[in-house]
């Protein structure tokens, strides 16, 4: 794998620009390091530092823009014809792209000389076969305009890769001698390395900036791509949610938007009143002894892992409401897997959010309102709820909030517990789906990423992350300012 | 105001409203208050003096069971209130704290508007049957805590939002609207300044007519000036009980002398 | 000031020691209401029991495999024809050759036993027997590895351990009855009279499940054989890629915003920007690794190397979070100290606060970790399906780049295949992942314990 090796070269270049630079400061100090303006160490990570950061900057963005630029030329190379009735550039490019891949594939596993993967011709040979032989499963018989795209693609990269690896290889020894050239006895080595360091510090905390702008990005370009495929009227006020891969999917978000919120609302029906309730008995009643215990276990509910809710809603609560819910009971329900299941089970998990958010904001409320109220003779129940829960209460607010944001973007508890049918029903007992649920789906089945049926899912996201980012910097916001109103 | 408060002050002696014997409070091991036997007037402002620390503020917290809430907190003895035992397990502490209110060391108005802060009390212990009954109680504390004039045309406004002393007298007020027969004081001038301070030791001798009012203070001049009684601890011990003037002219024990006198404290 | 129209205060009448009506309605309230908060902390334990009893009372079977003890006669005239020995010749003998020698190894016991069974009348030879509905689907390809490691074993009779079929492995866990495969096609109340009196003479019983922890996963068809191994493995590397990306980007981020960030729009933009992240559904962070690592830059689908960088954007603002909370609890006195000597802000940062720190970011990532170990979603987007861990990597570069599973999305992938003996190792599978949980967070408490530092 040579852009593994590529990085180890330039790693290795590094250490030995810092022995290099360290060595040189020190014997221009002629051994004595007083004179140096800097620890020698400085002067060695000056070298490595400027081995490494200009070698890894090109690297990254080489390999980032590489692609865009091959794509971009091949796609634009691609004639009119190699594109048939029913398809688009999209969807050919990716056939292009996978051609390419499974002749490397074929290659690497010696199914094939890299000289006949080169020169190969549709007209002679069958691609198809000779891929399906070494695990390149393709969807069509390959094209002559797909595979001379192809292969023109795996000379572009290789020629890309190649440059490459010459560039980065150059800029590292071009940092690392113009390191040491400068490692001198009154170079301020220690000054040029705290900037860098404060440099690499800045970028670091850009990842979560650039986490969000890719966050964003990704959501943008793909529902951007679905409105042109699939009318932006139909999606968000259409009723029926009904995909087909075969072309002519009713693809309406208002059944799952419903199932998201009825399972949500569901789940905050069980997790606020025991969560608020758990809170206020272990903040204001439970001795010391008995929150010790009791606060850690309740917490442990949110350490356990969402997939592990699932399968306790698909195969213990499921089946128990179903035994008394069911054909046999009330005769209601007619699997296990249902909104209520659903519901339920996301409720307990929200329990200690809700609960240890609850006592941070109860515990936040001064015990000098407790005092007024209890010296002038309320019990405590009645300082809990006319003192301490209004004095709260925006706190608790914000909490319940996040809760729910929780809920809305719970998705394996729903994909295993609520069912897969999108219908918009009344009856808690009905199988539903939501909005998470339907984006796994969309995404893990085997539909192109180019349909509409997948690009769906991007629209679908879209949604979520902006209802539940609007919940979030709502609930934050009240609760920065309840905190602020105490300190 | 007081051009020379020690003499003119009559000292008649009135019934007893607290007495208490032998009281001992422990916070897990370390002993608070040793031994203490003291008898409380009514219609009397008593005055707690005392270093910080010395258990002053720890025994107000006794008369009313505000302890109770302090887990480690360990009551012994004997303390009554008109002859009953504060401390026998068939009283509610709820019903004790309404006879016996509290206003502590900082002005702790709820997050609420002035109004709900002073009916708070009568509405708990249901001492209104009518809204216009509850208004009359809530004009009346507030013009016993004398504060009526500077909100009453702003009850709806919220209490956080006053003065520091409007803030201490609000609650003052809300402490007298539950009417109770005697009211603590923790210190309740500590976090005023010197013109919200007066206004409050003014309302402490108005009070004094028809409440036995038990004051803590760290300042002698507050005590000297508000007081009929003084008490005097040091180290969890009551080293001196006895008349204000005679407390500050003529000290029985060489302690008290000495904290008066500035040299402890 | 003094109002004198005022009454004096009346006090309250009565004994103290005598509650009123009133009070005595209150104090009710008050026991009712401390009774609903002990009720909703009750009912808060009772859950977290339910879901503790539910995973160990379903899980507890996985760890446990039914297997049969039998004499396996490795015939050469079916092994080996031309007696040769020569390995190709062996290798070209198919696994499906081998079960004739099962059949008739069970049969032998059936005769040496001496049961009454109407399967003492089954076929040996042929495509299909009704006696290897008795064993798993694996049984003979277990036989075929042995034979081809070790060619020596033809002609000789040999004691082996052959892993019964789901159903027979049901049957003695208690998971599967008579009443329960009257339907079933695959097995009789014949076979399970015949499994009753093999096992009352010890030639099938239950044994420790080594597989399941070390194993890959199997076919629909072979529940039994399925194993927690390579998905392990692929948990294992993910773990790696975040510790290695989040630990230190999340500490260098925590410590710009911390120690020199100036107090502006920008760096308000980044607080605000993590805490929202933080509370991003996970199912997102798939949607973006699938855009940006997948789409954008064609890294490999299903390795665990992109679900390492998934996981560690999700994990990013935990650490980060938590790291400021340590970095914020050394006291500004060390880095004045440091100052005052004449160390540079950089120099007091990395020397005194960071180390000084370093408990508490540890438990921090340790904490982040785990949430990340248990992930599940954002995985399933980016190809990390449980169908796929049935191979091992072959080194630490295929670890990172071959695709491969994860435990949690090899449990969801268990959950789906709607089969009792899959649910079993669903639930046991819970069980290993809670063990890891357990056991970090564990090592993340005696870290807090351990170096907890009160200024």
């Amino acid at each position: 794998m040579p852009l593994f090796w590529l990085v180890l070269i330039v790693l290795g270049l590094a250490v030995a620009g810092y022995v290099a630079g360290r060595g040189r400061a020190l014997r221009l100090a002629g051994g004595d390091s007083r004179v140096l303006h800097s620890l020698p160490s400085y002067y060695g990570a000056h070298v490595a530092l400027l081995t490494l950061v200009p070698a890894f900057a090109i690297l990254c963005l080489w390999v980032l823009i590489q692609p865009l630029v091959i794509e971009n030329r091949i796609s634009a190379k691609l004639p009119e014809t190699a594109i048939a009735e029913s398809s688009t550039r999209a969807l050919v490019m990716s056939d292009v792209r996978r051609v390419a891949e499974g002749l490397d594939v074929a290659v690497a596993a010696g199914a094939m000389t890299a000289d006949e993967a080169a020169h190969m011709r549709s007209e002679l040979t069958d691609v198809r076969n000779r891929l399906g032989a070494v695990g390149v499963a393709l969807g069509s018989d390959v094209g002559p305009e797909v595979l001379r795209a192809a292969q023109a693609y795996r000379a572009l990269a290789a020629r890309g890769h190649l440059a490459m690896t010459l560039v980065v290889l150059t800029a590292a020894l071009g940092g690392a001698g113009l390191g040491i050239a400068r490692s001198r006895a009154d170079f301020r080595a220690r000054n040029v390395v705290e900037t860098a360091v404060r440099y690499l510090l800045i970028f670091a905390a850009t990842v979560a900036i650039l986490t969000t702008i890719g966050i964003v990005l990704s959501l943008v370009f793909n529902t951007i791509e679905f409105f042109k495929l699939y009318p932006a009227r139909d999606f968000f006020f259409g009723t029926t949610w009904a995909p087909s891969f075969g072309g002519g999917s009713e693809l309406g978000i208002l059944p799952l938007l419903w199932g998201t919120f009825y399972i949500s609302l569901i789940a905050l029906a069980v997790a606020v009143p025991i969560g608020l309730f758990a809170a206020v008995y272990l903040s204001e009643y439970a001795s010391g002894h008995t929150r010790a215990i009791a606060k850690p276990l309740i917490e442990v509910l949110a350490g356990i892992p969402t997939i592990v809710y699932g399968l306790f809603a698909l195969l213990t609560v499921g089946p128990l409401l179903i035994r008394v819910f069911g054909a046999d009971g009330v005769g209601i329900m007619q699997a296990g897997t249902a909104v209520m299941t659903a519901g339920l089970v996301m409720g307990i998990m929200l329990i200690p959010f809700v609960s240890s958010l609850s006592d941070d904001i109860i515990n936040a409320v001064p015990q000098s309102m407790r005092d007024g109220s209890l010296g002038l003779g309320a019990t405590r129940s009645e300082t809990v709820k006319q003192v301490v829960l209004p004095a709260a209460l925006p706190g608790i607010v914000g909490a319940i909030l996040l809760a729910a944001s929780r809920a809305i973007g719970e998705t394996m508890i729903v994909v295993l517990g609520a069912g897969a049918a999108a219908r918009l029903s009344m009856n808690p007992f009905d199988a539903m789906t939501t909005v998470t649920a339907k984006i796994v789906s969309q995404l893990t089945g085997d539909a192109d990423f180019a349909s509409p049926e997948a690009l769906v899912a991007f629209a679908l996201g879209m949604t979520l992350f902006v209802i539940t980012l609007g919940l979030n910097v709502f609930a934050l916001y009240i609760v920065r300012k309840y905190r602020e109103q105490y300190e | 105001m007081y051009d020379n408060p020690l003499t003119k002050r009559q000292t008649l002696t009135q019934e007893v409203k607290f007495s208490a014997r032998g009281v001992n409070v422990f916070y897990g091991d370390s002993h608070a208050i040793k031994g203490v036997d003291v008898d409380i007037e009514d219609k009397t402002v008593t005055a707690f003096i005392g270093p910080s620390g010395c258990g002053k503020s720890t025994f107000l917290r006794c008369l009313n069971r505000m302890n109770d809430t302090i887990d480690v907190c360990r009551v012994e003895g004997r303390i009554t209130l008109d002859g009953e035992d504060i401390y026998d397990p068939r009283v509610d502490p709820v019903q004790l704290r309404a006879r016996v209110g509290m206003v502590f060391q900082k002005p702790n108005p709820f997050p609420k508007s002035i109004y709900d802060n002073v009916a708070y009390g009568p509405k708990i212990h249901g001492m209104a049957r009518s809204r216009a009954e509850l208004d009359e109680i809530v004009e009346r504390a507030l013009r016993r805590g004398a504060i009526w004039d500077e909100v009453k045309d702003r009850l709806d406004a919220p209490g956080t939002g006053l003065s520091g002393g409007q803030q201490q007298r609000l609650c003052i007020a809300r402490a007298v609207a539950t009417e109770p027969e005697v009211l603590l004081m923790d210190e309740p001038c500590s976090a005023l300044d010197p013109i919200a301070t007066a206004q409050v030791e003014e309302l402490i001798d108005e009070l004094r007519q028809d409440y036995s009012v038990v004051i803590v203070t760290h300042s002698m001049q507050q005590a000297a000036r508000v007081s009929q009684k003084t008490a005097f601890f040091h180290l969890g011990n009551l080293v001196e009980f006895g008349e204000t003037g005679q407390i500050f002219t003529n000290p029985r024990d060489p302690r008290t002398e000495s904290y008066i006198t500035g040299r402890i404290g | 000031m003094t109002d004198a129209t005022i009454p004096a205060a009346t006090g309250a009448t009565g004994s103290l020691l005598e509650p009123d009506a009133r009070t005595r309605r209150r104090n009710a309230a008050e026991a009712r209401f401390r009774l609903y908060g002990l009720i909703a902390v009750g009912i808060g334990l009772f859950f977290l029991a339910a879901l503790m009893i539910s995973i160990f009372m379903n899980g507890a079977g996985a760890f446990q495999q039914t297997a049969y003890t039998l004499p396996i006669e490795f015939r050469q005239d079916v092994l080996d024809k031309n007696g040769t020995g020569d390995i190709e010749t062996i290798k070209s003998v198919k696994t499906f050759a081998y079960k004739p020698l099962i059949r008739e190894a069970i049969l032998r016991e059936i005769y040496r036993l001496d049961i009454e069974t109407p399967l003492a009348g089954a076929k040996v030879k042929g495509f299909s027997s009704d006696l290897d509905n008795l064993f798993s689907d694996g049984a003979p390809a277990t036989l075929r590895d042995m034979v081809l490691s070790d060619p020596g074993l033809i002609g000789q009779t040999v004691t082996v351990k052959l892993i019964a079929s789901s159903r027979v492995d049901g049957y003695l866990k208690g998971r599967v009855s008579r009443e329960s495969i009257a339907r079933d096609k695959n097995l009789d109340a014949v076979h399970l009279d015949l499994v009753d009196e093999l096992r009352a003479a010890g030639v099938v019983a239950k044994g420790f499940n080594l597989a399941f922890i070390t194993g890959p996963d199997a076919s629909d068809a072979r529940p039994e054989q399925a194993g927690m191994g390579v998905a392990m493995l692929g948990s294992f590397f993910m773990m790696l890629v975040v510790l290695l990306l989040s630990l230190p980007i999340g500490v260098a981020a925590s410590i710009y915003l911390e120690e020199f960030a100036p107090k502006n729009r920008i760096t308000d933009l980044i607080e605000v920007n993590i805490s929202n992240l933080a509370a991003v559904p996970s199912i997102v962070f798939g949607i973006l690794g699938l855009a940006v690592f997948i789409q954008v830059m064609h890294l490999p689908q299903s390795a665990p190397l992109v679900g390492g960088l998934v996981l560690t954007l999700m994990t990013l603002p935990t650490i980060i979070i938590s790291t400021r909370a340590s970095l914020k609890s050394v006291p500004p006195s060390i880095r004045d100290a440091a100052l005052g000597v004449g160390a540079s802000k950089m120099q007091a940062v990395f020397h005194h606060v960071l180390p000084l720190a370093m408990p508490g970011i540890l438990t921090g990532t340790i904490i982040g970790l785990a949430q990340a170990l248990g992930e599940t979603a954002p995985l399933l987007l980016i190809g990390m399906v449980g169908y796929i861990a049935s191979n091992y990597p072959d080194g630490v570069a295929s670890g990172f780049l071959d695709p491969n599973s994860a435990m949690p999305a090899q449990i969801f992938e268990w959950a789906k295949r709607a089969d009792p003996a899959f649910y079993e190792r669903a639930w046991g599978g819970i069980i290993i992942l809670l063990v890891f949980l357990m056991t970090m967070n564990i090592i993340a408490i005696l870290l807090r314990r351990r170096f907890e530092r009160r200024w």
